[in-house]
């Protein structure tokens, strides 16, 4: 109790960090992994190919190495002196969008073959199938892989605490270091990351649920 | 839906457009390519100096140490998540209330919080001096967890009528969760659990928080006490490890993708019932035969016609992300 409360701030902070970096990187890996999902069933091969390389090379890559990469070595291309928090939510919004793309994919695939070929009859292009028949009835079959996918993502945060980035594993690194007990430290730890996990898991249900209406 | 239904056969205008696409997309990656190299290059981390340290012995030394490392954590946790997982599974099935409700609830509260979490709370509260074996530890626990909640999938996917046959034979329930339940629904899990390997051997790579020496901490270490050229040479032990760690995670992915191909070619055969040709007394000793089979000794009833849909779900499948 008493490492909360002498600490609230900083906690406070570390929540707050937490849930603004899984914010900023979900929406990285939302928009790139739709673009890559689309990439991946394109006409056009090279476009295809990358896609499949972005997403195999991603997925078998550990996070941890990508955040090396992300703080040692694109500063070195772009430039120096980005901040912790930005390079930090681009190294977990580039490793979760390839799990997006593969769930956007695995969606595309249960869109009934009929739509594609009903839209590909009355002469929409490739582009216009896609962004007007078929996602809009894949995004209903996508939500609950992503909602799992996101989870995750609220758990690899904790890596980018180990960056100097402000979050609740930064938090309880903190407290460690000052000298408090570890148990109460994890559980309040545990517990912010609870609340976060849960408020997406519930978010996801009610967006489920107003789907399902929609059909 | 393959991808060739959301665009037509392309004509002649289309082939020219996607021709023209395909270059201007090809210029563009090799021109990110191009250009993060020459920002490499100008910064002087692409100069041979930067490579050639990993021409000395003592680094060698310290990168197969490394690996050694790294695949030493994951054989623990490997063994110890499998354990563990089997453990919880039959826990989480079990009859008896409060082994189910210990199960779920130990299972339901190491998957939701972050395995890193996990791992420094281990690290620092008890096994300070032991790194290895608090990441061992902290892995085995999380990944324990999900798989044991990948066996239960696989449990309950096993038709009723194999336990059901088990328990009319007289076996005991450990006996039926033994040697008829846990084997097919290990066999039918075994991409999944893979997977869920390889992820373990990528999540080792958080022994970099807690300093123990696998291959990123390893590059660390070489990286920040070298000095070449008055820098140090994060960028080619990044490119170097990275490369070594990746392609070991590679070759555990593609043995599970071999494994899932070879388990979907096996599973063809099954629809097949041959109960038509037996004979109205069964002799005891062909009673043995068609359980062996599995698929075909319970192909008459319901089963039949599950295990035909489940053959038709798989294809379809198939068919569908080929």
């Amino acid at each position: 109790m008493n490492v909360l409360l002498d600490n609230f701030p900083e906690y406070r902070d570390g929540f707050i960090g937490t849930v603004s970096i899984t914010a900023i990187s979900s929406v990285i890996a939302l928009v790139l992994g739709v673009a890559i999902a689309g990439f991946r069933v394109s006409p056009v091969p090279p476009l295809r190919y990358f896609g499949t390389a972005w997403v195999t090379l991603l997925r078998n890559t550990p996070l941890t190495l990508l955040f090396l990469i992300f703080f040692f070595v694109v500063p070195e291309i772009l430039f120096p002196g980005m901040s912790p928090f930005l390079l930090g939510s681009l190294a977990l919004g580039f490793y979760t969008s390839s799990f997006v793309c593969e769930a956007v994919r695995s969606g595309i695939n249960t869109v009934p073959l009929g739509q594609a070929e009903a839209a590909r009859s009355i002469g929409m292009t490739f582009a216009q199938t896609l962004r007007i028949v078929v996602l809009p009835q894949a995004t209903r079959s996508v939500i609950p892989p992503l909602s799992s996918i996101f989870i995750a993502l609220t758990k690899n945060s904790a890596i980018a605490g180990a960056f100097s980035v402000t979050e609740l594993f930064g938090w309880q690194k903190l407290m460690s270091d000052r000298g408090y007990e570890i148990m109460p430290v994890f559980i309040w730890v545990a517990l912010g990351y609870l609340v976060v996990t849960f408020a997406i898991s519930g978010l996801f249900r009610l967006l489920e649920r107003r789907m399902e209406v929609a059909r | 839906m393959s991808a060739s239904v959301l665009y037509d056969a392309p004509g002649p205008k289309a082939a020219v457009r996607n021709r023209i696409y395909a270059v201007a997309g090809s210029l563009a990656i090799l021109a990110l390519i191009g250009v993060s190299l020459m920002r490499l290059s100008d910064k002087g981390h692409l100069a041979p100096e930067m490579w050639d340290i990993f021409n000395y012995a003592g680094i060698r030394q310290n990168i197969a140490d490394a690996v050694l490392a790294t695949l030493k954590a994951f054989g623990l946790a490997a063994v110890g998540s499998l354990i563990l997982g089997v453990l919880l599974a039959v826990g989480r099935l079990s009859d008896h209330k409060p082994v189910r409700w210990t199960a779920t609830t130990f299972i339901e509260l190491f998957r939701s919080i972050p395995l890193l979490i996990t791992i420094y709370a281990i690290w620092v509260g008890f096994l300070t001096d032991y790194s290895m074996w608090a990441l061992a530890l902290g892995l085995s626990v999380y990944n324990g967890c999900v798989q044991a909640e990948v066996l239960r999938a696989g449990i309950n996917s096993v038709p009723k009528g194999q336990s059901e046959a088990a328990y009319a034979l007289g076996m005991s329930k450990t006996q039926v969760m033994v040697s008829v339940l846990i084997p097919q629904a290990v066999r039918a899990m075994l991409p999944t659990i893979i997977s869920q390997l390889v992820v373990t051997l990528k999540d080792t790579s958080l022994g970099f928080i807690i300093l123990y020496p696998e291959l990123l901490q390893t590059a660390r270490l070489i990286a920040s006490n070298t000095q070449v050229n008055s820098q140090y040479p994060y960028v080619s032990t990044i490119a170097v490890i990275g490369t070594i760690y990746v392609a070991m995670c590679l070759l555990l992915s593609a043995l599970a993708t071999w494994i899932e191909k070879r388990g979907r070619r096996a599973k063809t055969g099954i629809a097949v019932a041959a109960a038509a040709e037996t004979p109205g007394i069964l002799p005891v000793g062909s009673l043995a035969a068609p359980r062996a089979e599995d698929g075909p000794a319970d192909g008459t009833d319901a089963n039949g016609a599950d295990g035909a849909g489940g053959g038709n779900d798989a294809n379809g499948g198939v068919s569908k992300t080929d």
